[in-house]
């Protein structure tokens, strides 16, 4: 005779076994996309809010409009910690769930997607690196599974020269100036110093390189150099996590002027500034999309997902930097599904379908105010062969308070980038062995 | 031939022409030497009492930092703050004994050091459980501007923390040297079993001392915390305070101190003076690598006790 605790047991058992089917068929119609995040660990406090941004949008998307045309997003989060290992046996444990596998991968670290760009091509899986990973990768022709758009590290150098140019009195001026470039000793601090170098050599300004060692919490040596030795007339920075703060601190320490003092874009949120205190005023940051919650798309977040008690953060946090990069990255994935459904039907798609809809993506002006982010971010139109597509970026500047654009939108120099993508690629193609493709 | 001039002689010629350069970085490293021995401190308490090597003791400066500037951030004065966090470390320190040592008598040492290790995990996730894992700047009034002395560049900060440093090592010194509690912990540090034949309760004088390191831990965090914002990464720093253990030795508080100067000097002039030619970034591998040189010739560290053993 069974006594009551088994009982119990046995009946949650076909409650739950009963649920099942029901909940496999609604997921039939779901479009699977994984979140690789890393909200634990030495760069949590910054992956945290990326991927409540993330998520809040799939969730809007869902609330709001039923899913993309009627499919239902169904995603899952698995914490990397911004670790490759992990990244990678996140990736394995998440390709092929949902009823077509894994859509995209946003890796979020440049180390994890130099880890998965050979794994997802055999896998025919896209990834989606938004801002980080291989600047070379945006030549479809090599790697027609990588997207990089909007804007890659290459490009945001170039722009940053030019406001640096602009700031002296033109791309003349830079002669003899000296620019320094205090960069996170890993693959991704290391990314820009070729495009600085080659624009060094074109434009005659001395470049110096400082590697600071993760995580980057003791930074007193560089700066004493930086600022009492080396005295750059502008310092250029490629950091991530407490190496940012550290860095804001130990420059004013040592009296280095803010207003010279520029992040790339993974050196400006919010959790860069905030720790430094009235020492970070005036400090600038390059950035490829809005900051703030003033958009439309905010005001949908704010009604459908947190008022619906939905909401994946604090409200108070939405319209961070790094939040509205979360909503980037899901808008843009949003939108190459949508535009995939386009070319393969309003159904859950393969990975290798909703590749197509990214390489046809054509986010122009008019749908990114339909979609309530007018002005928020420059149009993206990818093609075969440009995986990039815009590359432009803005200057924003922390006034103790809040991030203030502090120039316009300024377009990478295509003519200087485009070509090192396409040897850089070609080359690893050849060692690869990889036959690329026709665009033409 | 270039290389060796570049590691031989360019560096010293480089000092020899800014000398007053050469002396900010020393200045520098020296303060930040002081900065690494605090957190080294705490490691030395545990070890020198109880032979555990405390591989929590990075997750306690963390766990410290994050109750105070959550009290601060619930809008207390900074000294009720302070004290209830001194008060949330004695609860842990007797929550840990009671839990995790006291089981564990008379396990080799090797046991209780993975023990620390569970103990790290669960205060790295119980503390951002209760606080988050935001990033909380800490404001304790100490000024941080660049001060010019006698033509040399100085952070306040760094002077600040090294009285702070030199405060509470002098008052750990007169703890252990004039108080009954203090004899009573050398006498367990120096034979646990002679200490408990006579008297001394074992049990009591671990919870004291891992509250000692606790608090030592929460000036570590404050002062950390205050250089870097309060979040995760500060649990990372007990692994700047390795090589300073390594050099100094595990059981002395003068070894923790001087180990400190010699490492926070040493890697900060490597990094100015020798970085370029060995590739950047070097000061962590550095700090390593001093404390290995020196471990050649003294393996129980500048300071610490030769261990013979008799067949």
């Amino acid at each position: 005779m069974m006594n009551r605790r088994q009982t119990l047991g046995l009946a949650a058992g076909a409650i739950a076994f009963g649920a099942m089917p029901l909940r496999l068929h609604a997921q039939e119609n779901a479009q699977f996309i994984p979140s690789l995040v890393y909200r634990t660990g030495p760069y949590g406090p910054n992956g945290e809010p990326f991927a409540n941004g993330a998520a809040d949008y799939y969730t809007l998307i869902n609330a709001r409009d039923g899913g993309i045309n009627g499919v239902e997003i169904v995603f899952e989060e698995c914490d990397t910690q911004y670790n490759n290992d992990k990244g990678v046996e996140c990736y394995e444990r998440l390709k092929n769930k949902g009823p077509t596998g894994a859509a995209v991968f946003s890796p979020l670290s440049t180390g994890i997607t130099y880890a998965l760009i050979e794994r997802a091509r055999a896998d025919k899986i896209p990834i989606f690196s938004m801002g980080y990973g291989r600047t070379d990768a945006s030549y479809g022709a090599v790697f027609p599974h990588v997207f990089t758009a909007p804007a890659t590290y290459w490009s945001q150098a170039t722009s940053l020269i030019q406001y640096v140019a602009a700031q002296e009195g033109g791309l003349e001026a830079l002669e003899g100036k000296k620019i320094a470039l205090v960069y996170h000793d890993s693959a991704y601090g290391k990314e820009p110093i070729r495009t600085l170098e080659a624009l060094a050599e074109r434009f005659g300004y001395k470049l110096s390189l400082f590697p600071v060692a993760h995580p980057g919490l003791e930074q007193k040596a560089t700066w004493l150099k930086v600022g009492r030795q080396v005295r750059p007339d502008w310092v250029l920075m490629w950091g991530w996590g407490v190496m940012n703060s550290t860095a804001i601190k130990e420059a004013a320490a040592v009296g280095f002027p803010m207003e010279r003092f520029i992040g790339n874009w993974w050196s400006g949120s919010e959790n860069d500034v905030t720790p430094a205190g009235d020492a970070a005023i005036g400090y600038k940051s390059a950035n490829f999309h809005g900051a703030g919650a003033t958009w439309p798309v905010h005001e949908d977040i704010f009604k459908h997902v947190y008022d619906a008690g939905k909401g994946a953060g604090k409200r108070e946090r939405v319209g961070e930097v790094l939040y509205n990069r979360g909503v980037t990255n899901a808008m843009i994935v949003v939108e190459a599904i949508r535009t995939a459904q386009e070319i393969h039907g309003n159904k859950p798609l393969t990975g290798w379908q909703v590749r197509d809809g990214f390489e046809n993506l054509d986010l122009s002006a008019e749908r990114l105010t339909e979609l309530g982010l007018a002005d928020f971010m420059q149009p993206i139109k990818l093609s075969c062969e440009d995986h990039e597509g815009g590359g432009s970026v803005y200057v924003q500047q922390w006034d103790g308070k809040t991030w203030k654009r502090v120039s316009d939108w300024i377009p990478p120099m295509r003519d200087v980038v485009w070509p090192m993508i396409k040897e850089s690629a070609l080359a690893y193609a050849k060692e690869k062995g990889i036959t690329p493709r026709s665009c033409t | 031939m270039e290389t060796l001039s570049a590691v031989l002689v360019e560096p010293f010629v480089a000092i020899a022409e800014a000398p007053m350069f050469f002396f900010e970085v020393l200045i520098g490293g020296l303060l930040s030497g002081v900065m690494y021995a605090l957190v080294a401190l705490g490691f030395v308490l545990i070890f020198k009492a109880s032979g555990v090597f405390n591989f929590a003791q990075g997750a306690m400066v963390l766990f410290a930092a994050l109750f105070f500037v959550g009290f601060i951030d619930l809008g207390w004065p900074i000294w009720l703050s302070l004290v209830v966090t001194v008060g949330v470390m004695v609860l842990l320190a007797l929550v840990i004994e009671r839990a995790v040592l006291r089981p564990l008598v008379n396990q080799d040492p090797i046991i209780l050091f993975m023990a620390t290790i569970g103990i790290t995990f669960f205060l790295d996730g119980f503390g951002q459980t209760l606080w988050g894992s935001d990033v909380r700047r800490l404001d304790i009034g100490i000024p941080d501007d660049p001060l010019i002395v006698a033509g040399l560049y100085v952070n306040q900060f760094d002077i600040y923390a090294a009285v702070i440093c030199g405060l509470l090592v002098l008052g750990l010194a007169l703890f252990f040297q004039f108080t009954p509690t203090g004899r009573a912990l050398r006498a367990v540090a120096d034979d646990h079993q002679a200490a408990m034949s006579v008297g001394v309760p074992l049990n009591v004088i671990w919870a004291i001392v891992w509250t000692v390191a606790g608090i030592v831990g929460l000036v570590a965090g404050i002062m950390w915390g205050a250089k870097l914002g309060v979040q995760f990464n500060l649990a990372l720093i007990a692994l700047k305070a390795l090589p300073v253990l390594i050099l100094g030795g595990f059981t002395s508080v003068p070894g923790a101190i001087v180990g400190g100067l010699i490492i926070g000097a040493g890697e900060k002039v490597a990094e100015v003076f020798w970085g370029e030619v060995l590739g950047g970034a070097i000061e962590d591998w550095f700090a390593y690598m001093l404390a290995m040189v020196f471990l050649l010739f003294r393996p129980q560290g500048l300071f610490g006790e030769k261990i013979i053993e008799r067949v």
